[in-house]
């Protein structure tokens, strides 16, 4: 063992031993004595792992960086793990889910640009606007953009992204609700997720596609699955902080005057989150869109296929044209989503501490 | 006040320790450390120490102290917003402790109803909604819940909202978002009724109106109300009797009387230094004793009697001992010189008060004659009497003449 493997050690035993005080530190109640000796217990422990594992010649403190050979060989777990799961599960999962939904969203999306007239999709798009801000201003700006599109030949690429978002915000709204009220109610739940959707968030979406492909295959199926992972975080986070930030007063009194858990959850929680919930939904349809460019490497139609044409072809006019129809699909459904929001909150707007 | 009659609400030995591990820090503040020892040393903060209290029904009992004492702690411990780290919380004799998840939530719909300091409104929905709230939770389907409103459209009327049925919380005023709270704590129809620092938060004028108002409900209804306030005139005034409550222990309890008149500590004298004592303190507090003579008695003897008070007034009374007015020493001296054999013709009015009358009702009173008030019971016989320097002596005497300093 080299004299850099031992001062590793060394270091190493100091640092476990610190972590070790901090902790106790900080819950503060054990007695000194026994502070210490369970710090001092606890850095043996990992001194003596270290060691054994070094004269074992796993060259754990001592080995080189650079080996060809991981000392963690972590890559190749996940490799054994998705590869079971694709011989297992793989056609279960394809014939059973993927295909329906494929299906189903086939069917969505040729309703969206063949079985309405685009003008008609446009005349709806505005009311919606108009009923969601009462302004006639976004109304005729949400027209516009629709003609646009229209007049720039990409209505049905255009449509297939909107189905496509669509539906991953369904899968979105269906797994994430449950997850951020989960989260808002219990506090331990929350401590366990949060850093699973740090770890979503943070995570490069390249390499959702790699495993999500293999189980399904290319295509909208896993375009919709990928989207609506890297898309749920948001709407999670912001349902738990709803949730929590409901006046305490309020919910004192809900529980004062006899409401069960489901009955403050139902009439008085879910409701005062609601405007965040939404924002929730708008950041995630945001998310989604960001999305599109990158599901189109599996195949998904639409256009972010529009952009990777002109990315292939080098004609930045395909490429800036399909961008701008993502930006406008952006602006609309960002309105839109946030006019609804505001609109819940108008009642209590004022009160609200 | 030993009443036979047991009391409604009772805490027995009551300590609440906010921290991690509260059990393990009981001991420590079971054995007498101080609050601030015990934050120093564990971490934890004492709530409340070892309170008990019994609370009588249908009375107000007001829980004053200072922000930081404790008293928001206490109250939420009789619906058990907040559990107590060790003692017993009894109501009706029935241990709260003792009531399971459904059996509390029964308790909390039946039994007792709360209002609060930032009113707990809920801002999604509208006043009416808001006052049925209580009600809905018990009921379901449409009619169950038309026979809420229908219910809460009444207390609407009691408490001057009429016409703001659909108004949200956030389009009222605060004494009007107030009104909603009280309408909503008294729509439950529970016979407790807890309010925690329910008029801080409203501007003078407008809390005034709003004691007001609850102390001629409360004279209607009937109901234990468990008050809590930081505002020494609001608990004197709405208060039957009332606990002074300083870092999470019980400092003294009694009508407001008492505690301005013996203050238990050096704590509680300053405390009620300040207070307007002249609406407190009633005439036969500060009543002081006095001559008393009948109308057929000689002047000589009567003066015999008169001792040497101020002016040395007499109350001269008939047959029956009712007070027929009263004489002073000097008339009686002229009369005895010029030889008048009846009291009867040396007679002069006088004003009266009765024992509960307070000072400052009384005060005016003494300014309509030179003599002094004479207090008297409900036949109008003589109790004492208030001369308007004995008035003026009572309410400058200063809290710092506490009898039992620590």
């Amino acid at each position: 063992m080299s004299l850099g493997g031992i001062v590793s050690l060394l270091l190493i035993a100091a640092g476990a031993f610190a972590a070790a005080l901090i902790v106790f530190r900080a819950r503060a109640l054990e007695p000194p004595t026994r502070q210490v000796g369970l710090a001092a217990a606890a850095a043996l422990t990992v001194a003596v792992l270290l060691v054994v594992a070094e004269v074992a010649g796993m060259r754990v403190l001592t080995g080189d960086a650079g080996g060809d050979t991981p000392l963690l060989p972590l890559a190749d777990w996940v490799d054994r793990a998705v590869d079971w799961l694709v011989t297992e599960y793989g056609d279960a999962l394809r014939e059973n889910i993927s295909n329906p939904i494929v299906f189903a969203i086939g069917f969505f999306e040729r309703f969206l640009y063949q079985g309405i007239a685009w003008p008609a999709m446009a005349i709806a798009f505005a009311l919606f606007a108009y009923h969601a801000s009462r302004k006639w201003t976004l109304a005729a700006f949400v027209a516009g953009a629709f003609v646009l599109i229209w007049a720039l030949q990409l209505w049905k690429p255009t449509m297939q992204t909107l189905s496509l978002i669509s539906v991953s915000i369904l899968v979105t709204a269906l797994v994430g609700l449950p997850l951020g009220i989960a989260m808002g109610l219990s506090n331990r739940f929350r401590t366990v997720l949060m850093p699973v959707l740090d770890f979503m968030q943070t995570m490069p979406s390249f390499v959702y596609l790699i495993p999500v492909v293999m189980l399904f295959g290319l295509g909208t199926f896993s375009g919709v699955l990928a989207t609506a992972v890297y898309a749920a975080p948001p709407l999670i986070r912001l349902t738990d902080l709803g949730l929590r930030l409901v006046d305490k007063e309020v919910m004192e009194a809900a529980t004062a005057f006899g409401a069960s858990r489901s009955q403050k959850l139902w009439r008085v929680q879910l409701p005062l989150a609601l405007p965040n919930v939404m924002a929730g939904v708008n950041q995630s349809i945001m998310m989604a869109l960001a999305m599109v460019v990158i599901a189109s490497m599996i195949g998904v139609r639409g256009l972010g296929q529009e952009v990777f044409y002109g990315l292939q072809r080098q004609e930045p006019g395909t490429g800036f044209t399909a961008g701008l129809c993502i930006v406008l699909l952006a602006i609309v459904l960002d309105r839109i989503t946030q006019a609804y929001g505001r609109r819940m909150q108008t009642h209590y707007r004022a009160g609200a501490h | 006040m030993a009443t036979d009659t047991p009391p409604k609400i009772e805490l027995k030995s009551v300590t609440k320790i906010f921290g991690e591990h509260p059990q393990r820090v009981l001991p420590m503040v079971a054995a007498g450390a101080s609050k601030e020892a015990v934050l120093e040393e564990t971490g934890h903060t004492v709530g409340l120490r070892d309170v008990t209290l019994s609370i009588p029904a249908g009375q107000t009992f007001v829980v004053m102290g200072l922000s930081g004492s404790g008293k928001s702690t206490l109250i939420r411990h009789l619906n058990r917003l907040i559990d107590p780290t060790a003692g017993q919380v009894l109501v009706d004799g029935e241990d709260v402790m003792a009531l399971d998840e459904k059996a509390l939530i029964a308790f909390r719909r039946s039994r007792m109803s709360m209002v609060f300091q930032r009113f707990g409104l809920f801002p999604h929905r509208t006043v009416l909604e808001n006052i049925s709230f209580g009600l809905d939770l018990q009921v379901s389907g449409r009619a169950g819940r038309e026979a809420c409103r229908q219910k809460a459209r009444e207390w609407i009327t009691t408490v001057g909202l009429d016409g703001y049925e659909d108004a949200y919380p956030s389009a009222l005023s605060g004494g009007m978002q107030q009104r909603v709270g009280l309408a909503r704590a008294l729509a439950m129809d529970a016979d407790i009724l807890l309010m925690d620092e329910a008029f801080s938060a409203l501007d003078p004028l407008i809390r005034r109106d709003m004691q007001d108002q609850l102390i001629e409900l409360q004279s209607r209804l009937r109901k234990t109300i468990v008050f809590i306030t930081h505002d020494l005139d609001e608990a004197l005034r709405l208060g039957d009797r009332i606990a002074i409550l300083k870092d999470g222990e019980i400092v003294q309890v009694g009508s407001g009387e008492e505690i301005l008149t013996a203050p238990a500590t050096r704590y509680v004298a300053d405390f009620v230094e300040d207070v307007n004592r002249s609406r407190v303190l009633t005439a036969g507090t500060v009543q002081l004793d006095c001559a008393v003579v009948t109308a057929s008695e000689a002047p000589a003897d009567a003066l015999a009697r008169a001792g040497n008070g101020e002016l040395q007034v007499t109350y001269v009374v008939d047959a029956n001992g009712k007070l027929l007015g009263a004489v002073t020493g000097s008339t009686m001296r002229r009369a005895i010189r010029e030889n008048t054999a009846s009291m009867e013709s040396l007679i002069e009015p006088v004003q009266t008060a009765t024992a509960d009358m307070v000072l400052e009702e009384v005060l005016p009173l003494t300014l309509q004659g030179d003599l002094p008030v004479a207090v008297v019971d409900g036949q109008g016989r003589v109790q004492g009497m208030l001369s308007r320097r004995s008035i003026i002596a009572a309410l400058a005497e200063t809290a710092g003449v506490a009898k039992s300093d620590q």
